[in-house]
């Protein structure tokens, strides 16, 4: 897929999300428009993946997402990756649904290897299954994703800690670098400050990219992919905007588990084209 | 069965059996992988990674990760073993537990040493008491809690070749080791130890051994005695449960666990919904334990012989 068309099924991405949050009026928009280019730019060009889904992934890469509130954006990539059929996103939230609030194994939607919603246990459970991948000389990769926020729990630092140590190389973490979570800035709730030297520190290959540009997206998960291999694990912080693509969403943490109305919605999906058709 | 079959042969440490039972079950599995925070001697995985030491994975001081890292490893086919003291592989990780291993539906395996007032002298912060009740609780997770080193290396094997979580509950002490070493250990199926009919007495771990003795003086006062060690609180054997006690029409409980949340209150439930009959629990009575010998804190905490015989007495003296 070139940049374009990767463009065009995250507009599509963002009209799901937005959909689907208004549709049973809750949710998280706000960080799941934020990553919509990477998860896009990931399951439709980066991952080798076999859409029949099996879960123990052998010989696929596989990915794990650890802030499992943005649930609307993983729901609708997998459900656009072929995993599910897009009739099935009108049940998110939806009382015997299988797109629960926050994902999980427990009602078999493929796609999904492990419950999150409770934040900072991805990290770990990435670690374990990149070195499943190792014993089993499967040469296949484990992605996760980790909202900058997330990385207050103390957990990850135990998994960045075991991940340098085991030279967990082949594993790429990205960190949704918004800036924002519930209570306000992260800056003002509890300063991360420099991720990228806490991760070097802890001696992981760090890599930087804007988030919300595809071509940059694109031309980074091809060169973390180079990286693999060499014995450190390796991150890309993603600097992304919470909200991005509807323009009263932006920058902002107030739409980070808000639903929009139906004129916030309307409002919302004249700004995001209609590409793939609307579920 | 007559409580005067049993009989001791040998002492040994229940967590030996689990080393030597995990040793068994890598050796007919090439996927059974360890994982233990800093305690893989305490754990008596030595003989483990001497064997299969790209099977092993020290994830050092931090059970968190180590319960997170487990799930991901069942991703791919491992079977993967989390080990540490009781404590931290519990109520220190609930939540990791909760839910990336059974939320997640992971086969993860966590072996549990050093339960119970039994630890000894470290005290009350590592004689994890609630353990047994904060893991039943969880939906889908087995709880096994073996009496002695033979049985404790039978269950190891079998949670092995079980699919789905499991907690296995061990201790620190050496302890009578009086079952079979050829036992075949059936997850879900209570062990009758001695059939009898005045009351019956259903114990778990360590209390099981300290049940004989009881069962012996009973006797001796012309009490008979059905002896049921429940190596399995979840799932519970509750035809066996309900069997013994329209047999004998009371019962004890023995564990060493609060009395809140254990074998007792498990027992308690399948009777209160089947067959409600006069029950007194042996058990920690909603306190934290202390430094000590183990042998004086189970007298301190009124759990040895003389407190399951008068618990019997008591028992079968409500019937009445």
């Amino acid at each position: 897929m070139d940049i374009q068309q990767l463009e065009a099924v995250a507009s599509q991405v963002r009209r799901d999300i937005v959909r689907m949050v208004h549709g049973v009026q809750s949710g998280h928009p706000g960080g799941s428009l934020g990553c919509a280019d990477f998860l896009v730019a990931l399951y439709f060009k980066h991952m080798n993946i076999q859409t029949e889904f099996k879960m123990d992934g052998i010989g696929e890469d596989i990915f794990f997402l650890s802030n499992g509130h943005i649930s609307p954006v993983f729901y609708s990539v997998l459900s656009r990756a072929g995993y599910f059929d897009k009739s099935e996103l009108a049940s998110f939230r939806k009382l015997n649904t299988r797109l629960q609030g926050h994902p999980t194994t427990h009602e078999h939607l493929p796609g999904v290897r492990m419950a999150s919603g409770s934040l900072g246990q991805g990290l770990s459970v990435a670690c374990g299954a990149a070195l499943t991948k190792k014993m089993n000389k499967d040469t296949s990769i484990v992605y996760t994703l980790h909202g900058d926020g997330e990385l207050q729990e103390g957990q990850n630092w135990e998994a960045i800690l075991f991940a340098a140590h085991n030279k967990i190389d082949n594993l790429i973490a990205t960190v949704d670098v918004n800036g924002q979570q519930i209570d306000g800035s992260t800056k003002s709730v509890m300063n991360l400050d420099s991720l990228r030297s806490k991760f070097e520190a802890f001696n992981w290959t760090v890599l930087e990219v804007d988030g919300n540009h595809m071509e940059a997206l694109d031309s980074m998960l091809t060169h973390a992919r180079s990286l693999t291999g060499q014995g450190k694990p390796i991150v890309i912080l993603m600097k992304t905007e919470m909200g991005k693509g509807v323009d009263f969403m932006e920058g902002t943490h107030e739409w980070h588990g808000i639903a929009p109305n139906d004129q916030q919605l309307e409002s919302a999906l004249a700004q995001l084209s209609e590409t793939l058709g609307d579920y | 069965m007559s409580i005067h079959d049993i009989k001791i042969l040998d002492e040994k440490e229940t967590r030996a059996g689990f080393g030597d039972g995990i040793l068994e079950a890598g050796r007919r599995n090439p996927n059974v992988v360890a994982l233990t925070a800093d305690l893989a001697g305490s754990l008596k995985l030595n003989a483990f990674i001497k064997e299969f030491p790209d099977r092993f994975v020290q994830c050092g001081i931090a059970e968190a990760n180590m319960i997170g890292v487990a799930a991901g490893l069942t991703i791919g086919g491992k079977i993967p073993f989390a080990t540490t003291f009781a404590n931290f592989a519990t109520s220190r990780v609930y939540d990791q537990i909760r839910q990336s291993v059974a939320y997640s539906d992971k086969n993860v395996k966590i072996a549990a040493s050093h339960a119970g007032l039994t630890l000894g002298e470290d005290g009350a912060t590592h004689q994890v008491l609630e353990d047994i009740g904060m893991m039943k609780m969880l939906p889908g997770m087995t709880v096994v809690v073996p009496c002695d080193y033979n049985q404790t290396k039978a269950a190891t094997i079998a949670i092995a070749e079980h699919q789905g979580p499991a907690y296995l509950r061990f201790g620190r002490p050496k302890w009578p080791n009086f079952t079979a070493p050829d036992q075949q250990f059936e997850i879900g199926k209570a062990q009758v130890l001695a059939t009898g009919k005045d009351v019956t007495i259903f114990a778990c771990g360590h209390l099981v051994w300290i049940a004989v003795e009881a069962a012996r003086i009973l006797e001796e006062k012309g009490i008979s005695v059905e002896l049921i060690n429940i190596h399995t609180i979840k799932p519970l054997d509750e035809a066996a449960v309900i069997a013994s006690i329209a047999k004998t029409g009371c019962m004890v409980t023995a564990e060493e666990h609060q009395i809140n949340g254990g074998l007792g209150d498990s027992v308690a439930n399948v009777a209160a919904r089947h067959m409600p009959v006069p029950h007194e629990y042996v058990a920690v009575m909603d306190t934290f334990g202390e430094s000590g010998t183990p042998k004086q804190l189970l007298e301190k905490y009124g759990l040895n012989k003389e407190a399951i015989v008068a618990a019997a007495e008591k028992a079968i003296a409500r019937k009445k």
